[in-house]
Formats: structure tokens, C-alpha cells, sequence
């Protein structure tokens, strides 16, 4: 997994609450067994005037010029600025992908869903919480902004906002960890559980 | 100390703590064609083999076809999605995974045939690459979606990193008026804690209504916990669930089914247990609820009008109504039973069980469809619940009245199949989702129960039953 320590790019403002991951990445791109090429189906219903398959040529498909995605201003954007419960929905880790491949590195709300949040840090995306006070003085600021993971901290318009972060998601994102090599580390520790686990409820 | 069931059953599945996440042993992990492929991918690339291969169960659903299945997945017209299913065939080859495939009788939803199976057992962990996984925590399991990177993880390693969620007690008393289904409980939740209610919580449903309800209700009730946020909804263990199970396929048998129904028994919440947080309903006063807008929390009672965003709570609110009627062709204020419908949809993890056919069924009986309605599909959860449903005489009642009856799959819940709904087509739907563009991209879904689904076929226009 890519690490993630600081990163500075203008950020697009999505002013939506309860983004769900079927409008970040709508199901019949899904039916990819791929991992990467999602990008350019980022939003594909907000951002397309016509219907999307996958595998299809997206170059030569109507934008819809409404969409945020499609201001020029915002196409080097690696930071996206959402409102609440951004990410409900379905599970699909296809939603961070999408995002991951068009270039979002960092997102910024006043809550994320469960899974969407967990999704995530699996993913080297730096999800972080503000509160809704501050996601208006962020939209405000319209322009570049700087996440520094280390010191937890957002910069704006020459302002410092502090964020919190679980110490141990923080330390495998700075990383770059492999959730699973760490995992194995622990293999004689989950043996150990099983036997005394399978012991006790024998019938699993 | 008194403790939760949710607590519990994460203290007997923790392997080892670290700061706030806990490393927790996996006892079933279900697998299907759409989260799986890039998680198998990931484990050969590393030349990693499963750690337990019997914890995990296969069946394609999302991406089958509802109909022509004779010449089985090569027979798909559709190669992406033939792909997908070939794909999951081939992984659990490979591995050696059990997998029940497109054309076996077993295969179905896979949250419909974990427990169908005797695969969700009570107080087992299971996880599966999809959000409506908290289906499980009916049998008082403790069982929760995850992300395909974490399904290469449990694959893996058996285990899962996980912090502990918040304890919510949601207590649901009195009693449910006729007609007022799980469902209609489920919707009338979300639409009064809306759908981050439950967000960073483990809800457990408790209360003489939750009591009341059967297994099968107590699935729909905890299938939409998801809709509120919470990755887990979850229900006591009594006498119903230990009926529920005995006799399943995978279910323990002789002294192992004394040891085990002992433990089970010991599965709910104790006297005096901590809760961060409790809240009352009572069900005499839930009437049966269709969704409006584009979130299951936009909803109200079939006998109440779609709401005005002049009356919204605040600005957000009202930029979300204001929103969701531009794009569902509503004018605020309209009586919901005179909103007309295109489709219905009769189907899903939410309402496919089989006394989800019968309530619909029931509805359904001697009555035709009405002239506007283009589709009516009844999509049954389980090849064996199509059966079931069959022996019982149902399909024939559904197809009299003019549905289509079809095999079991996701359907028209998501539409990753041929199941679909054109641009400006309306669907009433007893699926778990309204959101833009999940039946199809321009299309308007409303959430309802099996048996308002039925009635509003009947009627052209969302309706009681009769």
C-alpha cells in the first residue's frame, strides 16, 4: 500500500451530504475483477449526460458541465471536500478505488461511513473528520489546501486546523503497512486461539 | 459485569488488542462473484493460501441471470458478468473453496442462504464483502460487511482488525397493527434517527415487537441496520432461533447440538448491561411506510404526502429534499397513494424469504395487475425458496396475477443484470436501497414491504392491502 505523509493540491468542493458509493461508483463497473481503471467512472452519473458501461470509450462521452468534476479549475484536485455520512451505502471498496485512481488522496467531511472510512486507510486515502463549522471555512477558502499526517493538520488560507486520527490507522498509513504481513506476525498467537477456540465450541 | 451480547461476542472472538483495534477471529466468511475476484487476485500475487479454507462459503448473486440459466454460466448473455461468475468458479477451484454455483437448487442471496444452510449459526463472527452482511446478527451472530481488502485479509490470516463499536439498544414495544410488517419497522427507524442514526454503533433490536417477530422478520429487521448507519444490527437468541437452526445442513447434530444450543441459550444481553446509548419505539404506532425520496431516510406513511423542504429541519436537509424531488419528478405535497408506478419489485436480502412470497402472495391472490404496470417480478432469495414457494402454489398465484416468477439472484435490488429500470421509470420495491440510479441510471425507487408491493401492482399506485 502507497504511504501517505503530506500532500498540498487545490480541493474540490462536493457540497452533498450523504454521498453514497453507488453515486461514486455506480454497479455495472463492477463487474470488473480489476482493481484499477475506475477513474474515469468517478461519479460517472454526475458526471456523464449518458449511461456508462464498462470497458466503454469515456473520452468521447457528453460531460455534464454542472458537475464539479468538470470545472477545469478543479482537475488537478487530490483532495475532495464533502458534507456528512459521505460514503453510506454499499460496502463496494470499488468506491475508494475510483477515487484513488482519478487522483483523491485525502478527503475531507464531517463523518464518513463505517466500511467507506475502513475502506480507506486499506487504500493509502487519508480520511478526515472536521466539524461542520469547519467544513464551511474550508469550502469558503476555495483554493489549495496542505494535510500533514504527522502533525494532524490541515492548512488553509494560512490557517491551522488540528485533526484527530486512531494512533495505530495513523502509523500504517505513514507506513504504507500491509495490514496482512503484520497480521501474519501474530500467526502463533491465532493459533494458539483456535485451539482452545475449537475446543470449547466443538461444533464449529 | 454485566455485558452486551454485541460485547460478548466480540470478547470471545478477540485475539489479541492493540490501542483501539482488536485483532478478531473469523468463523464464517461468505464470498460472491463481485467482491471477491480482486481479494483472490491479491492472495496468489502473494502466493498466499487460505487460512482456513472451511470458514468460507461461495455462491454467485449479484450478477446471475434471473432467467434462461438451461446452459448454465456459459449460457450468460452478458460476458462481463460471465466473466465475474467464471471468475468465482475458478478461484474456489483453485482453492478449494466450497461454492455453491449458479445452477445448483441451494444457490440464492447469499444473506438468504447463509442461514438457510445452517452456515450462520448463533454466536459465530461472520463477514462478507457486502454491507448487508448485519442480516446474520438475526440468529445472534455477530456479523458485518467489509471491503474487498479486508476479504483478502480474512482469507489470509482467519482474522480481521476491527475497533469495537459503540453499544445502542434500540427497544421496540407494543404491538404491531395488521398489515405493519419488519419492514415497516426497519423504514420507520431510519426515517426517525435518518441514515448516519447509527453510525460508529452495534445496534441491538430488543422489546416484546422484536420478540414477536419471526427469524425471517427479525433478517429484514437487521438487514437494514446498514441503512442506519450501524455495521451490525443484532437480536437476542430465544427459542425461534434455536428452531430456526436445528435440522439446517451445516447445523450441529447430537451432543454437539446440546453443547451448542446450551451456549446459545447464554446469547443476549445481561440484566444491568451498559448501552451508550437507548431508544423506544412503539410499534402500534408504525403504519406501513414508502420512501420518497433518494435515502432510506426519506420516508413516511402510506396515508401521508411527500414532504416540503419549506418545513426541512435545516439547510442541508433542505438542499437534500430539494434535491431528491428534482431528481424523483415529485412535486412536494403530492399524496403518496397517488403516485403512479412503472414496476414493482418483489425481491432482494431484504424481502425474498419465503414469507415474503406469502404476505405478497396473500395480497396477490385472484387479483391482476394493473394496465400501467410494464414489469412485476417476484424474484425469490433461494433456489429451495422457489421450490418451497412452489409447492406451496405461490408462483402460480404471482403469475395469474401477472408477475414474473424467476430464479433467485439480487436482481432489480442493485440491477447489475438485465434486471433493470429505464430512465423515468417508477418502481416500488421491497429492496434496501433508494438511491439515484440503483435500479438504473434515471430511475426512481420507493422502498415498501412485500405486501404493499403487491397491493400497489394491483392498484397502479402505491396502496394499503385491501
Amino acid at each position: 500500500m502507497q504511504a501517505f505523509t503530506k500532500l498540498t493540491s487545490i480541493a474540490m468542493p462536493l457540497n452533498r451530504a450523504n454521498v453514497d458509493t453507488d453515486a461514486i461508483i455506480p454497479k455495472q463497473f463492477l463487474k470488473s475483477i480489476k482493481r484499477s481503471g475506475f477513474g474515469v467512472n468517478l461519479f460517472d452519473e454526475w458526471r456523464y449526460l449518458d449511461h456508462g458501461e464498462v470497458g466503454g470509450n469515456n473520452s468521447k462521452r457528453p460531460l455534464n458541465q454542472d458537475f464539479v468534476l468538470n470545472n477545469p479549475k478543479y482537475k488537478d484536485a487530490k483532495i475532495l471536500l464533502a458534507r456528512e455520512n459521505f460514503g453510506c451505502g454499499s460496502s463496494r471498496e470499488h468506491a475508494p478505488w475510483a477515487l484513488l485512481d482519478y487522483g483523491f488522496q485525502a478527503i475531507i467531511a464531517p463523518s464518513f461511513a463505517d466500511i467507506f472510512y475502513n475502506n480507506c486507510f486499506k487504500n493509502g486515502i487519508l480520511p478526515i473528520i472536521q466539524t461542520d463549522k469547519i467544513m464551511d471555512e474550508l469550502f469558503a477558502t476555495d483554493g489549495v489546501l496542505s494535510v500533514d499526517l504527522q502533525a494532524q493538520t490541515i492548512t488553509a488560507a494560512g490557517k491551522i486546523y488540528a485533526f484527530n486520527i486512531d494512533s495505530e490507522r495513523k502509523r500504517r498509513l505513514l507506513n504504507g503497512i500491509d495490514d496482512i504481513d503484520l497480521t501474519l506476525q501474530y500467526s502463533d498467537d491465532i493459533k494458539a486461539f483456535e485451539q482452545k477456540y475449537f475446543n470449547k465450541y466443538n461444533w464449529l | 459485569m454485566p455485558q452486551t451480547l454485541y460485547d460478548k461476542l466480540i470478547n470471545v472472538h478477540t485475539v489479541r488488542e492493540e490501542s483501539a483495534t482488536r485483532l478478531l477471529y473469523i468463523d464464517r466468511q461468505l464470498i460472491h462473484e463481485v467482491t471477491s475476484p480482486q481479494a483472490f487476485e491479491g492472495l496468489k500475487m502473494a502466493g498466499r493460501k487460505p487460512w482456513r479454507i472451511a470458514a468460507n462459503l461461495a455462491v454467485p448473486d449479484h450478477n446471475v441471470p434471473t432467467t434462461k440459466r438451461s446452459s448454465g454460466v456459459k449460457g450468460i448473455a452478458d460476458p462481463i458478468a460471465k466473466l465475474q461468475i467464471e471468475t468465482l468458479d475458478k478461484n474456489c477451484d483453485d482453492f478449494g473453496i466450497n461454492e455453491i454455483a449458479m445452477n445448483d437448487i441451494r444457490q440464492g442471496i447469499v444473506h438468504v442462504i447463509g442461514p438457510e444452510q445452517g452456515a450462520t449459526l448463533p454466536g459465530m463472527s461472520i463477514v462478507c464483502g457486502d454491507s448487508h452482511t448485519s442480516t446474520h446478527g438475526a440468529l445472534g451472530a455477530l456479523a458485518f460487511g467489509i471491503g474487498t481488502s479486508e476479504v483478502e485479509h480474512v482469507l489470509a490470516t482467519g482474522c480481521l482488525w476491527q475497533s469495537k463499536s459503540k453499544n445502542l439498544n434500540i427497544e421496540v414495544s407494543g404491538k404491531l397493527n395488521k398489515g405493519v410488517s419488519a419492514k415497516d419497522i426497519a423504514l420507520y427507524i431510519i426515517g426517525q434517527i435518518g441514515t448516519a442514526g447509527a453510525t460508529g454503533f452495534a445496534i441491538e433490536f430488543s422489546g416484546v415487537a422484536i420478540q414477536n417477530l419471526s427469524i425471517e422478520g427479525r433478517m429484514t429487521l437487521c438487514n437494514m441496520a446498514i441503512e442506519a448507519g450501524a455495521r451490525v444490527g443484532i437480536v437476542a437468541v430465544d427459542a425461534k432461533t434455536i428452531d430456526y437452526v436445528k435440522g439446517r445442513p451445516l447445523a450441529p447434530t447430537g451432543s454437539q447440538w446440546e453443547k451448542a444450543t446450551a451456549y446459545w441459550q447464554t446469547l443476549h444481553s445481561d440484566a444491568g448491561a451498559f448501552f451508550d446509548k437507548t431508544l423506544h419505539f412503539d410499534a402500534a404506532k408504525i403504519k406501513p411506510q414508502v420512501t420518497w425520496g433518494t435515502s432510506p431516510e426519506m420516508v413516511v406513511a402510506i396515508d401521508e404526502c411527500v414532504p416540503n423542504p419549506k418545513n426541512a429541519k435545516n439547510q442541508v436537509e433542505k438542499t437534500s429534499w430539494e434535491n431528491a424531488l428534482k431528481y424523483t419528478h415529485l412535486a412536494a405535497d403530492t399524496k403518496i397513494t397517488d403516485i403512479k408506478i412503472d414496476k414493482i419489485f418483489i425481491g432482494s436480502c431484504t424481502n425474498s424469504r419465503i414469507e415474503d412470497l406469502r404476505s405478497a402472495a396473500a395480497v396477490a391472490k385472484g387479483k391482476k395487475i394493473a394496465k400501467n404496470i410494464k414489469l412485476a417480478l417476484v424474484v425469490p432469495g433461494s433456489g429451495l425458496i422457489k421450490k418451497q414457494a412452489e409447492d406451496e402454489g405461490l408462483d402460480k398465484i404471482f403469475t395469474d396475477c401477472g408477475f414474473e416468477w424467476r430464479e433467485a439472484g439480487c436482481s432489480m435490488c442493485l440491477a447489475m443484470n438485465a434486471d433493470k429500470l429505464e430512465p423515468g421509470q417508477r418502481c416500488a420495491s421491497t429492496s434496501n436501497r433508494n438511491f439515484e440510479g440503483r435500479q438504473g441510471q434515471g430511475s426512481f425507487t420507493h422502498l415498501v414491504s412485500p405486501a404493499i408491493a403487491a397491493a400497489s401492482a394491483i392498484a397502479g399506485h402505491f396502496s394499503k392491502a385491501q
